[in-house]
């Protein structure tokens, strides 16, 4: 490819085969081998929908030579084809399954196989449901009143069938109760394997001394209730996991080296080496820090990168961010920097580092244990002494502080958290919202302040037109328009479509990075672009009105276009609704003052609230300051720019066409183009909190009624059964009641037609 | 008393096989794609995927 002269559309061909070659090398190397020699793909394929999408994909891609098999999940989006040697270019499966219509992703990454963590939580369930039941049915015929022989044999094999369930399935606890007991703390954990091997340990004592009660069914009844909350809270967080994993790029991770000699190799991203000349297409974004090379000219798109909305024109010599997006022209650059050293690994760990105090959360469920699991082991002890004192035997004192022990076993307390805040994922996932971990849901309901970013955020990013402009000159402006890969020329493009019109043939056409289009239509010679290169062809005119994009068409006056951002859709509900319930916002910005302030103005944030040029680390440190004045915040924004700020804030949200960073650091992802979902989220948080602090309380008033029993050994162990199931279907109970409240859509918030709302955004767009 | 041993050991090692077979299927990936077996009785005529040779 030549690198001199501005490149023309008529060689785009081997631009676009270079992008197909990158992606086919990423997916070549994306193949695992097995012991049997097939070699492994999986391909994420987030348009699948319906039983035909499953049977069209299996049935097209075994229909390629060399393919073993393939199968599609449906549950997780992802097809997995195994293939022989017989297969000779591995990327045809990629392209088989575009070729059907569904635009493919590339690395699944790790999480193509099992998730052995739920794996191994469903095998700890299984075995204790197993033991629960059996345990209980000999339990029950104990309690039926089944004389002396038969009753110590049921005990017997109840512990036989006890002991080990419980050492298997409450592995999780007890590794976790240990961890917390060296570091000298105290979590939910430790209450919970104290009193089941103490009860397990009294148990064994009293059926092969015989006669007494035992208490088998208790600890296995509690470890398998406690697993059905470890494994929703597990499915939940997988689910969001898989779903932003879902949202990742189309594009390949890596870059086409251009070598001494004029050849190209692909290199991965990690494999990018300071001083390496690059080939970046149109289209593509920058992987590396780097500079461009002499004779180079392209127009990048840095919305991303610094939160400009407007694209910028770079030449030889200038310096672009990874991040930054080549829209006009294929260019050579050389890196500055390696992956790691990369604005966008700046980034992340400025986020890390913010994250660190994050990290120091305490969520509700453990604050509570803190405070809980100290009164547990007082009561117990304070029973035994006080059971010694009132003249009982040891052996009696002992069983009453295991039966409190057992009865204050946070059974309903375990599952309040999880129950709840799984029934609110659910419903957040039919809105298309996406939460990344539980404690989001009470972070979120904590907030006392909104933070916005404008561009992609408050502000799609797409540029469109003004609806002031003939059929004709349109259909003339997208002969040139519809050729260019340029947002504004895109737009253009776009508002052709709208309209049905077709565009003008044109020939001789020609991109010219940092001017624009042009080429010929009917002959004669059109342009599309700056203004005073555009009018350099036009019939005598002049204008005093600088910026827009101009069309200018020999022997014809020249046209402006204006061109103006769009608010996303929704926004205006958005603010109203943070209004009404008295939550200050704030807009900080990356881009130029005076469209912050239009955006600013038009959703009605005050004056004193709005700033603009904002660097990323000045965005986290003035989240920080107005953390300090007002109280945590919520943080709505999507750019590379913003990921410090979402990892200081003390919480975040973030659409899902945002940068790879923002996604990876945001407590919740919405895949909507409304903002709605921003209060939405805020909203059904509230009432997720709300429910759990229903169930917390309903599962303490269930300890006040039972400790007291216990103490005074009026508990027996088919009362203790019976009050650990009722409490626990009450929590779950309630927490259902939660998903029918929320059935009914929360007010969906409706904009006017946002176009009038934009008609008050100019924008000043410059090309040079 | 006498029934009762013979019929314990056959209780539990039922609901043992019943467990063993419930995990065998976890681990054979029978519960990896609930939704998608759902549509797949949908599919006129969906050729199993191991099929070919």
């Amino acid at each position: 490819m030549s690198t001199c002269c501005a490149p023309t559309i008529g060689n785009d061909e081997p631009v676009r085969a270079a992008e197909g070659r990158l992606r086919a090398e990423e997916f070549a190397r994306s193949g695992r081998t097995d012991s049997a020699g097939l070699v492994h793909y999986v391909v994420t394929v987030p348009s699948i929908h319906c039983a035909d999408c499953i049977s069209t994909l299996e049935a097209g891609l075994s229909a390629i030579t060399g393919v073993r098999s393939a199968r599609v999940n449906f549950s997780t989006r992802r097809v997995a084809v195994a293939t022989t040697a017989a297969l000779a270019d591995p990327f045809d499966i990629v392209r088989t399954i575009e070729r059907l219509g569904y635009p493919a992703m590339l690395g699944a990454g790790e999480s193509d196989g099992r998730d052995p963590v739920l794996s191994q939580l469903m095998r700890a369930l299984v075995v204790a449901g197993f033991g629960a039941a059996n345990v209980m049915l000999l339990s029950v015929s104990v309690w039926a009143g089944a004389d002396h022989a038969t009753r110590t044999l049921f005990q017997l094999i109840s512990g036989l069938i006890a002991v080990p369930a419980v050492l298997y399935a409450g592995r999780p606890f007890f590794r976790s109760a240990w961890s917390a007991l060296r570091r000298g703390g105290l979590n939910m954990d430790v209450p919970i394997a104290i009193g089941v091997l103490l009860t397990l340990g009294n148990s064994v004592y009293e059926a092969t001394i015989g006669g007494g009660e035992t208490w088998f069914e208790a600890p296995v009844m509690l470890i398998f209730f406690l697993l059905i909350g470890r494994v929703l809270d597990h499915v939940m967080r997988e689910k969001a996991r898989s779903g932003i994993d879902n949202l990742s790029r189309l594009a390949a991770r890596g870059a086409i080296r251009v070598g001494p000699d004029g050849g190209t190799d692909f290199v991965a991203v990690e494999e990018i080496r300071p001083g390496m000349v690059l080939q970046i297409a149109a289209g593509e974004r920058f992987p590396v820090d780097g500079v461009l090379l002499d004779g180079q000219a392209t127009d990048i798109d840095r919305s991303l990168a610094t939160g400009e909305s407007l694209p910028v024109s770079v030449g030889s010599g200038d310096k672009v961010e990874a991040g930054a997006l080549n829209l006009a022209a294929p260019v050579h650059f050389e890196a500055r920097a390696d992956a790691d050293h990369s604005l966008i690994h700046e980034m992340m760990r400025l986020m890390e580092a913010a994250e660190q105090g994050k990290a120091s959360y305490v969520r509700l469920a453990d604050r509570i244990s803190s405070i809980y699991a100290p009164f547990v082991h007082l009561a117990s002890a304070l029973t035994f002494v006080g059971w010694i004192a009132t003249g009982h035997g040891a052996h009696a004192a002992f069983s009453a502080a295991v039966a409190v022990l057992i009865i204050t076993c946070p059974c309903a307390l375990g599952l309040a958290v999880p129950v709840a805040q799984v029934v609110g994922a659910g419903v957040l996932l039919r809105r298309g919202i996406l939460v990344r971990t539980g404690s989001a849901f009470e972070r979120m309901a904590e907030v006392k302040q909104v933070i916005f970013d404008k561009t992609g955020t408050l502000t799609l990013p797409t540029l469109q037109l003004d609806d002031d402009l003939s059929e004709e000159n349109l259909g003339l402006i997208a002969a040139l328009a519809s050729q260019s890969r340029h947002p504004l020329s895109v737009a253009v493009a776009s508002e052709a479509r709208r309209r049905g019109i077709i565009p003008e043939a044109a020939s001789e056409l020609a991109e010219r990075p940092g001017y624009g289009m042009e080429g010929r239509i009917a002959g004669r010679r059109a342009r599309l672009g700056r203004q005073d290169w555009a009018l350099e062809i036009a019939a005598t005119y002049t204008s005093d009105r600088h910026g827009d994009l101009w069309f200018a068409i020999e022997g014809q006056a020249p046209v402006r276009l204006t061109i103006r951002a769009e608010l996303r859709p929704g926004s205006r509900a958005t603010m109203q609704a943070f209004d009404q319930r008295g939550l200050p916002r704030y807009l900080l910005s990356g881009d130029a003052p005076a469209s912050v302030a239009a955006v600013g103005a038009m959703l009605g944030f005050s004056e004193a609230n709005i700033a603009a040029r904002i660097g990323p680390s000045g965005k986290a440190e003035r989240i920080e300051a107005l953390q300090a004045a007002n109280g945590p915040a919520l943080f709505v924004g999507d750019g590379i720019n913003d990921a410090p700020a979402l990892g200081t804030a003390h919480v975040s949200i973030t659409p899902s066409d945002a940068s790879e960073v923002g996604r990876a650091s945001a407590d919740f992802v919405f895949t909507g183009r409304s903002l709605g979902a921003v209060s939405d989220s805020y909203l059904i948080s509230k009432a997720v909190l709300a429910c759990v602090r229903e169930n917390m309380a309903l599962a303490i008033l269930y300890n006040i009624i039972a400790v007291p029993m216990a103490i005074i050994g009026l508990v027996t162990p088919l009362g203790a059964a019976i009050a650990m199931s009722t409490s626990s279907m009450i929590v779950v109970g309630n927490s259902l009641r939660l998903r029918l409240k929320l059935r009914q859509p929360v007010a969906e918030p409706q904009d006017e037609e946002p176009k009038a709302a934009g008609r008050a955004l100019r924008q000043e767009v410059r090309f040079g | 008393m006498n029934n009762l041993l013979f019929l314990i050991p056959v209780a539990l090692g039922l609901g043992a096989l019943g467990l063993a077979a419930f995990l065998w299927a976890y681990r054979n990936g029978q519960f990896d794609d609930l939704d998608g077996d759902a549509l797949r009785i949908l599919a006129d005529e969906a050729p199993p995927p191991d099929r070919k040779a």
